[in-house]
């Protein structure tokens, strides 16, 4: 017998005089709920249903679906920059088309693909199921969060209808130069990017909250927070984070909207323009990078947190292994989402801030490695000596820890201020943070996608597929992104239109980018394999049966699978252990699902949690 | 292996993350619309803070000085410009709207319909009476040439910085009195007392709710009494 339930004695007093209570041994006794049993909103028509759903799984799929198409717009406008980038003479885009390109794909892939489907997909989808939850604590609000969101979305798209088009400034908007003639966009394109920017955060607020009190309140029973699998931990903490951080965003897009519609001068200095002097005087555009950023650091992590969590979900079951120091992978989730909040102006060391500054941010952009490499080592620690599965799942999570590491090393160049000064604006940094921000969050989110499938349509994606799929992807993105490195290396600047040849531009780069362009086709052919295999398996795919990779966390525990309305039938499940125990000695299965009492295991070695 | 007792729990501030950890009553002692209001009010005040810091950061690096606030805010009172005093009397308005919101909460939890919904009227009225002066203070600057984009006592970020943030405060307000209005008719219709279904919301209501209202009403004066410090006294 092991200890695990020795504390449990302790509870046997509260139970004795219950009738009920006496047939089940006193090992499997779980508190009792503190909270009455959620009350579950009912649709009554077709709307409410498919429409103004207010079910957290349909909602996180309505997200996803919604992300992941906004986020196909985003590709789409990468491969246009490419071939510009790759093809000068061809005159493909002009100036203006390409900036505008390079504002939307960044905006849509940070924001509205990888935040809202991460919080908001992801989030939606799991929260409830991973906490053993009906629903979320609000739904009806959690329904006005998506809505909000799709018109965040059609603001967004409406800018490429307006005169002059969508705004060219660069995805961090800074101004002066978002708002002044000259910059496409600078009148309507940079409004409606504000407007829908403010819409994004105002919706994602009402989600925010309802993803919180969830977590925190809505746990089945036994369900202690060290209990919970990391991917909640990492939604949970990404949560937090973008309540503080949004808010320097809505400020930062309504301050700039007001210098832009009432003439104000918050970010604008006094400047000429097209030989005119402008009304403005007497703003501060340095003002803005830190609102800007002070919103932008954080949503680095509020990306990367929950693409921690669910990984080492991935990592562990597919190794059939217990996740490698589980506190320690909180602490440091949490410790890392803390950090971020200190770090921003290390995007800022070439503004003309003070250098005592930079030296500041230096150190604490240095020190956030330490929770982040703990991380990494854990990982590598979860996989040593596992029955390591190659599925799908698992081949997306090698696939990115190897390039997160890639990334955070080019992190730590940039990080300091004396080798980011020369680096700064090159593609160095273009692929420094597309690998630690753009592909590694994305292998992850294609491993969870082909490893959650079942629970959505009860179906398998197809393997073949997926690994052809996983290869060009991961290949691909090395193809695409090392070369980068050595561009900003040799100095190529980043965010002009054409490069062709000149006395300043090493003639190899031109090779090269013709080269990055060809594998960037490839790769975005692959995805739409992904996306043939995601809609055909739908109804094509094996049948899947009811908890495929055998994982212990509730989701798969559900009476039905995929999950019916209230996720729990008639009663909510009791937790009794974390979703880590695979390869138990002693255990009949090598695994373990966090709702088996006690009484059926007896004989497994099992860890106190 | 057996002897796991108190002994073995982790002491001193190794205890502060075992207890929250282990025990999953945690952070389940609060109805959640309450800890749902207090988060979302955090996020709040990290908004007030972004504008305020922005406002030092506007005011020390403005190149025009900025406009001296005691003669900019002062009103006329019998021939004599007063400083400070309709602003007094608007701040003395509003923190007295926390207290009859207070009393309506205490009332709603006595169920004591009545005198619940009189004083969440009365609270409406004081931040109706609020918005009413502002709305007067707003319209005297604008008569005095203040705009958002100028002003001809001094920087221009003056009136940027004045409309915008007294603005948002002012937008704070304005929601929270619809919301009291509302709140006192579903009190009157007793509502709370028969857990009355939300239109929307199809959820019950709760006289929980009313403290909920209260919450936001009192973090709305409290940055008030920031804004209010900033502006006028600085």
């Amino acid at each position: 017998m092991s200890d695990e339930y020795e504390h449990k004695l302790e509870a046997k007093s509260d139970y004795a005089g219950d009738a009920s209570s006496v047939s089940s041994p006193d090992i499997d006794s779980v508190p009792d709920a503190e909270l009455p049993d959620q009350e579950l909103y009912h649709s009554h028509s077709w709307w409410t249903t498919y429409v103004f759903s207010q079910d957290a799984k349909y909602i996180g799929i309505q997200y996803a679906l919604t992300a992941v198409g906004t986020g196909l717009l985003g590709l789409v406008l990468s491969w246009l920059m490419r071939i510009q980038l790759a093809f000068p003479g061809l005159g493909w885009l002009d100036p203006g088309a390409y900036y505008q390109f390079v504002t939307m794909h960044g905006m849509i892939m940070v924001v509205y693909l990888l935040t809202a489907l991460f919080l908001g997909g992801f989030g939606n989808l799991l929260i409830p199921l991973m906490c053993g939850a009906r629903d979320m604590a609000f739904p009806y609000v959690n329904m006005l969060s998506y809505w909000a969101f799709v018109v965040a979305v059609l603001v967004l798209l409406a800018s490429f209808f307006v005169p002059g088009g969508p705004t060219g400034a660069g995805w961090t908007l800074y101004p002066p130069q978002a708002i002044t003639a000259g910059t496409p966009g600078s009148d309507m394109g940079i409004i409606l990017m504000l407007i829908s920017l403010i819409l994004f955060v105002a919706g994602f607020t009402m989600g925010g909250l309802n993803y919180i009190i969830t977590v925190l309140q809505l746990r089945a029973r036994g369900m202690t927070l060290m209990r919970l699998p990391l991917t909640i931990w990492g939604i949970f903490t990404a949560t937090v984070l973008a309540m503080f951080a949004f808010p320097a965003l809505l400020v930062g897009c309504l301050m700039m909207t007001l210098d832009s519609l009432l003439g104000t001068s918050f970010f604008m200095p006094a400047m000429v323009s097209l030989g005119e002097t402008l009304t403005h005087e007497g703003g501060s555009p340095i003002l803005f990078q830190h609102l800007f950023w002070f919103f932008g650091h954080p949503e680095v992590y509020i990306v990367a947190l929950p693409a921690f969590g669910i990984v080492s979900d991935l990592l562990s079951v597919h190794s059939r292994k217990t996740i490698f120091g589980y506190r320690m992978m909180v602490w440091a989730i949490v410790g890392i989402g803390a950090l971020s909040f200190f770090v921003w102006a290390h995007h800022m060391y070439v503004s003309g801030m003070n250098p005592w500054f930079g030296f500041f941010f230096a150190t604490t952009t240095l020190i956030i490695a330490v929770p982040t490499a703990i991380k990494v080592y854990n990982w590598i620690l979860t996989l040593w000596r596992g029955n390591i599965q190659l599925s799908l799942p698992m081949l997306f999570s090698l696939g990115f820890i190897v390039t997160f590491l890639n990334g955070g090393l080019t992190g730590l160049f940039l990080g300091n201020v004396t080798v980011d000064v020369p680096l700064s604006d090159t593609y160095f940094v273009v692929a420094h943070f597309h690998m630690v921000m753009g592909i590694a969050p994305i292998l992850v989110i294609f491993g969870a996608i082909y490893h959650w499938y079942p629970l959505i349509t009860g179906r398998m994606m197809d393997e073949t597929l997926g690994k052809i799929h996983f290869w060009i992807t991961f290949i691909g993105s090395y193809a695409i992104y090392f070369p980068m490195h050595y561009q900003g290396f040799v100095g190529v600047p980043r965010r002009y239109f054409e490069i062709y040849d000149s006395p300043y531009i090493d003639t190899s780069t031109l090779l090269l980018n013709k080269f990055i362009t060809i594998a960037v086709l490839i790769v975005g052919a692959a995805q739409l394999l992904f996306l043939y295999n995601l809609i055909t398996s739908a109804r094509l795919g094996k049948k899947s049966e009811k908890n495929p990779w055998k994982a212990n966390s509730l989701e798969w525990q559900t009476p039905q699978m995929p999950p019916e309305h209230g996720n729990w039938g008639k009663e909510l499940p009791k937790v009794y252990r974390w979703p880590y125990d695979f390869s138990v000695p002693g255990a009949k299965e090598d695994y373990i699902p966090q709702n088996q009492p006690p009484s059926e295991i007896v004989g497994a070695k099992v860890e106190k949690t | 292996m057996s002897d796991s007792s108190f002994e073995n729990l982790p002491k001193g501030w190794k205890s502060v993350p075992s207890d929250l950890g282990s025990d999953q009553t945690a952070f389940k002692g609060v109805q959640w619309g309450k800890a749902m209001m207090w988060i979302f009010l955090l996020s709040d005040t990290f908004i007030f803070s972004c504008f305020l810091i922005s406002y030092m950061k506007g005011r020390a690096s403005t190149v025009v000085d900025w406009p001296n606030t005691s003669e900019v805010f002062s009103l006329d009172f019998m021939g004599v410009p007063v400083p400070l005093l309709l602003i007094a009397i608007m701040t003395f308005v509003l923190i007295t709207s926390s207290g009859t919101m207070a009393l309506a909460v205490k009332y709603g939890y006595e169920k004591n319909k009545k005198m619940c919904g009189w004083f969440i009227l009365a609270t409406a009225i004081g931040g109706l009476t609020f918005v009413g002066m502002q709305a007067y203070e707003w319209s005297k600057l604008i008569h005095e040439g203040v705009r958002p984009w100028s002003n001809p006592f001094g920087a221009a970020q003056f009136g940027s910085y004045f409309f915008m943030i007294t603005g948002f405060h002012g937008t704070h307000v304005s929601i929270g009195v619809i919301f009291l209005f509302i709140f006192a008719r579903k009190v009157f219709r007793g509502d709370f007392d028969s857990g009355r279904r939300g239109f929307f919301t199809t959820m019950k209501s709760d006289y929980v709710s009313i403290e909920i209202l209260g919450l936001y009403w009192h973090f709305v004066d409290l940055v008030w009494v920031f804004i209010f410090a900033f502006f006028y006294l600085w």
